[in-house]
């Protein structure tokens, strides 16, 4: 047996731990002969970075927006597109954009109308409504109360125009998330799931399934304790602390959080990761209750757009959607987009009580 | 297809191929049918091409559809890995089972993903994303993310036994597994220095220093959770660290920003002077700018704050000044399990220029993840320890000194214990008589 197991690990491959590849050897030549030596950028066009190097030599960049899940004919198609009419250089933004990098402005309407006969909109530049960043949905994440790339494709049909203009006050920056840990992250608009029901408990099978202590100390409001149900040890959940967050559900299964009908959609506002002008900014929550509605979740979409539509009309040049709301105010947000203002939207969270107006600074 | 027929319907995003290589027969798909019209390219239009190459994709497509039908998930996880690894790949396996207690979607009831860990930058050749295509297309459905929210390249769909072959075949032409689990992840870098003017640091560099470092953290995780390193080039922070990464690298300057009056003034002759008294000026955070009558730009070098904004607006007049250098901040992370974080400052300026500054910035990662790893409770990511122990008490623990860059303001309550106020401000004296002594 011993020497049977040692046989195994010698046809064994033992891997090659060699960690993040090095960049240099996929970049552009115009990228490694004037790195950190760039002068300044412009944009010729929506959907086209020019950046110039101090030694005069100037690159231009077309991004063009994918489905993110790519498959080798997608992969082969715009290759050979970026080999014929490109240089055969290419980098993804963080949003599953493709960035292909040219040395000559000649190059751009070409390939531009390749990539545009093949099916792929150029864009996602400057103000535009970019990519929306998204995580696995059904297609692969284990604990996913919604789709996600479904729901990317159904908005991002109705952005399409947004997407390869550039139209709007400032950059628009949508995330999505079908859990409410949110991996999509922060989003001048974020569409997240919202449970609204406390788990449904299999105690037949939390025994032997889950670790019952690591489920006790994952809850954030400490509703969950050890029972024994039915002759057997379990988990109970004190359904009125429950805050119906789905925390318990990846590392105890049988808590089942997720429903066809009570997990909802929820949309947030204002989130924005720069450290331009404002600091960093969390999205803040202005409608729940919308349903999980595939294949196209057109209540979702429509608020998405309700809220787009208004922002477009009212903010400042420059303006984040996070830093439209903070000049105009909550209260004209919600006259503006029409959305209900309830005591939900009253945060009771750790630390929140800076989030009350504590002045008189009121618009009438 | 609602929309004009394609000039090349061959190559064309739309294209679904007459020869059909699978043999097993395509279940209906009604609801996902919905998703393959509209302008913008359709991944259920993808998943049906690679229908049509192997049976794996038949059945996914038929696990798919019984999501949307159902508005419910059906994977489960499990322990998958290579040889030699104890992370790296998420398995999945189908929780549909019939009533004879088989898979419901047998060809997909194994549908593992590979994270890989991509160039930094996301630099890529066509050539080698034809080979990485090539390759799972050998071992794999085919199917591939650009990228995961973590930043990993996401080879979707593999069987136990293949992920180990597919995973020799790239780590021999320099691919390797990121993270999965309770472990250093992948990390993830700006374009950066290679195409923007803004940046002010190496990023690849940056990058690969810290988490080739921690490869070992990477591979076999025995962390209390996950650990992530972003690096954005400067304060507009495309990499999104600060919010998404327990240790963010942030490019920034000490000295004054560059100012070429003579672009000021062509920038005003084309925008006009309204538009940059609202757009610049106005919009300066700590009032910072001040345009003169002769349409010059005055900046207030010690109050601006490197917010990034009218370097933004005005790209060929302002710039980042010449003495660059990085801030560091720990801590954030998404909502589990206290809510979200931001990042916070533990370091406000170092130089990364040096082999002595790259070994200090590995240093300062290495105490965090020791001290993490000892002080920190089980799912607990480091942000959260922080909030726990407090700001003061993290710092102690990882050597580094109390800064007032790490605070909006000092404390409000007095509801705390100053047994050793005194010798605190001598520490801080004496650090300030050392500075100025140089």
């Amino acid at each position: 047996m011993a020497q049977q197991q040692v046989v195994e690990k010698k046809a064994m491959r033992t891997p090659i731990e060699s960690g993040c590849p090095d960049g240099f050897q996929y970049m552009h030549p115009l990228m490694i002969k004037n790195y950190g030596n760039w002068k300044y950028h412009d944009r010729p066009r929506p959907g086209v970075l020019h950046h110039v190097a101090y030694s005069g030599d100037e690159i231009w960049t077309v991004r063009v927006g994918t489905q993110r899940q790519l498959g080798p004919y997608e992969i082969n198609l715009l290759c050979d597109i970026i080999d014929k009419y490109g240089e055969g250089y290419v980098r993804f933004t963080i949003r599953s954009n493709m960035e292909i990098s040219l040395s000559s402005a000649d190059k751009i309407e070409p390939l531009i109308q390749a990539f545009n006969d093949a099916g792929y909109p150029v864009g996602g530049t400057g103000n535009s409504v970019t990519m929306i960043s998204h995580t696995q949905g059904w297609l692969h994440c284990d604990i996913p109360g919604t789709d996600a790339a479904g729901v990317v494709k159904a908005l991002m049909d109705d952005l399409h125009e947004e997407f390869i203009k550039e139209d709007m006050p400032n950059r628009v920056h949508i995330t999505t998330s079908c859990c409410q840990i949110n991996c999509g992250g922060q989003g001048d608009i974020a569409i997240n799931v919202q449970h609204t029901k406390p788990p449904k408990i299999n105690h037949d099978l939390v025994a032997n399934v889950c670790e019952r202590p690591s489920v006790v100390a994952r809850c954030p409001v400490a509703a969950i304790r050890p029972a024994m149900v039915n002759g057997k040890p379990s988990l109970e959940v004190d359904e009125k602390k429950c805050i119906c967050c789905g925390a318990c559900f990846p590392p105890c299964p049988p808590m089942q959080i997720n429903d066809p009908e009570h997990s909802k959609l929820a949309i947030w506002v204002g989130g924005k990761n720069s450290n331009a002008r404002s600091k960093p900014m969390f999205h803040k929550l202005v409608a729940a209750g919308i349903p999980n509605n595939p294949p196209r979740w057109p209540e979702a979409g429509a608020i998405v757009k309700k809220i787009l539509k208004v922002y477009k009309q009212d903010a400042k040049d420059w303006e984040r959607v996070g830093d439209w709301v903070e000049r105009i105010g909550w209260p004209r947000f919600f006259e503006l987009t029409e959305l209900p203002f309830t005591k939900f939207h009253i945060d009771n969270w750790r630390g929140s009580r800076h989030m009350l107006n504590q002045s008189a600074h009121i618009r009438f | 297809m609602a929309q004009n027929q394609p000039k090349n319907p061959e190559k064309h995003s739309t294209f679904i191929p007459k020869e059909k290589k699978s043999t097993k027969p395509f279940h209906k798909t009604p609801m996902l049918d919905q998703l393959e019209s509209g302008p913008w390219p359709s991944f259920v239009t993808g998943l049906k091409r690679l229908a049509h190459d192997n049976n794996m994709m038949v059945d996914l497509l038929g696990q798919l559809e019984h999501s949307y039908t159902t508005r419910k998930g059906y994977w489960k996880g499990g322990t998958v890995s290579v040889f030699g690894y104890g992370g790296g790949i998420i398995p999945r396996f189908t929780e549909l089972m019939g009533s004879d207690g088989k898979a419901m979607f047998p060809e997909a009831k194994e549908f593992h993903t590979l994270r890989v860990q991509p160039p930094a930058g996301n630099h890529y050749t066509t050539k080698m994303l034809r080979q990485l295509s090539d390759s799972w297309k050998k071992w794999g459905s085919g199917l591939i993310a650009f990228h995961g929210q973590t930043g990993n390249i996401m080879f979707i769909g593999s069987t136990s036994e293949n992920t180990q072959h597919f995973f020799d075949e790239i780590n021999e032409y320099g691919f390797d597994l990121g993270g999965a689990g309770p472990c250093v992840r992948t990390a993830m870098s700006c374009v950066g220095a290679a195409r923007c003017e803004q940046s002010c640091a190496n990023e690849q560099k940056i990058h690969r220093t810290l988490v080739n470092n921690f490869i070992d953290d990477m591979h076999r995780p025995a962390l209390p959770y996950k650990f992530k390193f972003k690096v954005s080039g400067c304060p507009n922070d495309c990499m999104n660290s600060i919010q998404r990464a327990d240790f963010a690298v942030i490019g920034t300057w000490r000295d004054d920003m560059k100012v070429d009056q003579k672009e000021i003034k062509a920038f005003i002759k084309a925008k006009s002077r309204k538009y940059v008294i609202d757009n610049v000026v106005n919009r300066c955070p700590t009032k910072a700018l001040s345009l003169n009558d002769d349409d010059t730009l005055d900046v207030d070098n010690r109050n601006c704050v490197r917010c990034m904004h009218c370097i933004n607006v005005m790209t060929k007049a302002l710039k980042p000044g010449n003495d660059k250098g990085i801030t560091l901040l720990m801590g954030g992370k998404r909502t589990l399990k206290i809510g979200d974080t931001f990042g916070t400052v533990i370091v406000p300026f170092m130089k990364l220029e040096t082999d002595a500054d790259y070994e200090r910035i590995r240093e300062i990662a290495a105490n965090s993840i020791d001290f993490w790893a000892e002080n920190g409770l089980e799912h607990e990511r480091c942000g959260e320890m922080i909030e726990r122990i407090g700001l003061a008490n993290f710092l102690e623990g990882i050597g580094l000194e109390v800064d007032p860059n790490m605070i909006n303001h000092p404390r409000t309550s007095s509801y705390v214990r100053l047994d050793e106020w005194d010798q605190e401000a001598e520490k801080w004296n004496q650090r300030k008589h050392q500075a100025a002594a140089g």
